[in-house]
């Protein structure tokens, strides 16, 4: 294994800035780790070898005429296939977009290219984004590198995944109701949500508009601040896009000092469901928080126990709105029904829609129609807007007693790829303590807490801060991160068994 | 409220969706849906009529930008995915029904 990919993102920065490596070694290590071993990881869906290295030997010759460039010029990136990269294969996971080849940059996407970062190609996901284990992906599961049988989380599994193998140092997640912080959780890397409206949507394929966020994915959290603030920023493309100062993340993790900060534990999000080896890592990050001068507060949320309801309304019906787009018409899959020689628009639609959509994707449209049509309306999404309104009310009551609360990031460790597959709803419990937070639009870390005492898998530990407060997770984070290094002697993923490489 | 949803709802929804189910698909489904709606419809106990809806996370008001040209895709951008194209525009089947 080629010792320059399993260095954190600062690092190779260093070494970039230093001249001891160049862009193009640095991603070729890369394109060779994904060679190897994405055979069994399946992280991505398509790798662009060609573009990555023509952007690493541009970043090598700018650095060497001396020009100034950005922090993580010259690292290389996965992106998630729900961002539109101009000219290479955006599919969203689903065989509806098979093998479209969007006309722009999704405003991430311009970002991380005008930052001169290589993008090695777009990773794994659930199909529109729709599920909690990578598994809805049309092109097949990805699998979890501590251990193959087992899922990676999702939707944003491949990220995770390319993260945790090794095979990027740095990727970008797009979170709706944990799609980046549950994947972390279980893959034992950090991911990070930030303020709904922080990051760009302008070119990121909607799932549910109101939610959807982008956001980091990194192995340290000094990675996911240069990130952040690489990808964060007012866009004019994207009428949701905060307009205001990015919260200063990167010096929050630089002056980690936790001393007086007030810690809520939220009484909700954890007991019956969560798995004991989670508790316990949980339990053992909060005496460490304490020990460095925080105060541990227990909070109650009593509204939470309606998130996930609220989000499994709120989210099909957004969804089944959204993906109306997919009609066969301007882009896309366009199949013919059988045995109607002059099938109208409408009957080409439903034939495309029937082949082109996995069965989660049509679970959740249909689940949205009904939530959405007369009769019901009032009673479900009418209901569900409502009590998204509690939610936030909860968040914001807690807020006022503790700057940022914490909780187990998911409930389980990584599940045997396959066990939870046809069963909805236990798929949805998944999310359970990510989404009130999502419903909120406010920002949320999860890092690696330990392993488990009982399966020896990655257990996480999730921040939480009110909205613009994304500087807190990071100052939360990073503290809690030099700690648990201290304790493991070294990165948790360093425990994680060694892929093997193909021949 | 009555969480009972029927293969004959669901193949209604899916019509209203636009999505040609196929009779097994309809089999499976129906039950599983009706297991997510018994356990979503618990959001009506606590949606008070004096709770105002939430919409969107962050309160926003509407945004314009200025009436100024920029550039755009260019019809070969535009056209570059479609299905089908007849003398750079999109081709689509006919919009009529029989009937029509």
């Amino acid at each position: 294994m080629n010792e320059l990919i399993t260095r954190s993102a600062a690092e190779l920065a260093e070494l970039l800035a230093a001249g001891e490596v160049s862009s193009v070694e640095v991603t070729q290590a890369h394109l060779d780790r994904i060679a190897a071993v994405d055979g069994a990881v399946h992280a991505f869906l398509q790798v662009d070898a060609e573009g990555a290295l023509r952007t690493a030997a541009d970043v090598d010759a700018r650095r060497a005429a001396g020009e100034t460039l950005a922090p993580l010029a010259g690292i290389p990136i996965a992106v998630k296939d729900v961002l539109a990269t101009k000219g290479i294969p955006t599919t969203c996971g689903s065989k509806i977009l098979e093998g479209w080849v969007p006309p722009y940059d999704a405003t991430v996407v311009k970002r991380l290219k005008e930052a001169g970062l290589p993008i090695l190609g777009k990773t794994n996901m659930d199909e529109f984004a729709m599920g909690s284990s990578t598994e809805h992906s049309a092109y097949g599961p990805t699998r979890n590198p501590w251990d193959l049988d087992r899922i990676p989380g999702g939707s944003g599994g491949g990220s995770a995944a390319a993260v945790a193998g090794y095979l990027a140092p740095l990727a970008i997640g797009t979170d709706t109701g944990g799609s980046i912080r549950q994947p972390s959780a279980v893959t034992g890397t950090i991911g990070v949500k930030p303020t709904y409206g922080g990051v760009s949507r302008y070119g990121l394929i909607a799932l549910a508009s109101s939610l959807d966020q982008a956001g980091p994915v990194t192995r340290t959290i000094l990675d996911a601040a240069l990130l952040h603030e690489t990808i964060a920023g007012h866009d004019p493309c994207d009428s949701t896009s905060i307009d205001a100062p990015v919260p200063p993340v990167l010096e929050a993790v630089r002056n980690a000092d936790l001393s007086g900060l007030r810690v809520g534990v939220v009484t909700e999000l954890r007991g019956e469901g969560y798995q004991p080896g989670i508790e316990a890592r949980f339990d053992d990050a909060l005496k460490l928080l304490t020990s460095a001068g925080a105060e541990i507060v227990e909070v109650s949320c009593p509204h939470f126990v309606y998130g996930l309801a609220t989000y499994y309304l709120i989210l099909p019906s957004e969804a089944s709105s959204n993906l109306a787009k997919f009609d066969a018409m301007r882009y896309g899959l366009r199949v013919l029904p059988d045995g109607i020689s002059e099938p109208t628009a409408e009957q080409v639609m439903a034939a495309t829609r029937e082949a082109g959509f996995g069965p989660e994707v049509k679970r959740r449209i249909i689940l949205g129609t009904y939530a959405l049509s007369s009769g019901y309306w009032d009673a479900y999404y009418g209901s569900a807007q409502k009590v998204r309104t509690l939610i936030r009310r909860d968040f914001d009551a807690a807020y006022e007693k503790v700057d940022v609360l914490v909780s187990p990031t998911a409930p389980t460790t990584a599940f045997p790829i396959g066990a939870k597959v046809d069963d909805p709803l236990a798929m949805y419990l998944n999310d359970i303590a990510t989404i009130p937070a999502s419903l909120a639009g406010m920002p949320g870390l999860s890092l690696p807490s330990g392993l488990a005492d009982e399966d020896g898998l990655p257990a996480g530990i999730q921040v939480l801060a009110p909205a613009m407060a994304d500087d807190r997770l990071y100052r939360v984070a990073a503290a809690l991160e030099s700690m648990l290094l201290e304790q493991w002697g070294g990165p948790l993923l360093s425990q994680a068994p060694e892929l093997e490489v193909a021949r | 409220m009555p969480p009972e949803i029927s293969r004959a709802d669901v193949a209604r929804l899916a019509s209203l969706a636009r999505i040609e189910l196929t009779d097994e698909e309809l089999d499976h489904l129906a039950p599983q849906l009706a297991v997510i709606l018994e356990s979503v419809a618990k959001v009506s106990e606590v949606a008070d009529a004096d709770v105002p809806p939430t919409s969107h996370a962050v309160p926003l008001s509407n945004v314009y930008r200025a009436d100024e040209l920029r550039p755009g895709l260019t019809p070969e951008e535009a056209l570059a995915g479609a299905p089908e194209v007849e003398d750079q525009r999109f081709a689509v089947p006919r919009i009529l029904g029989e009937e029509a």
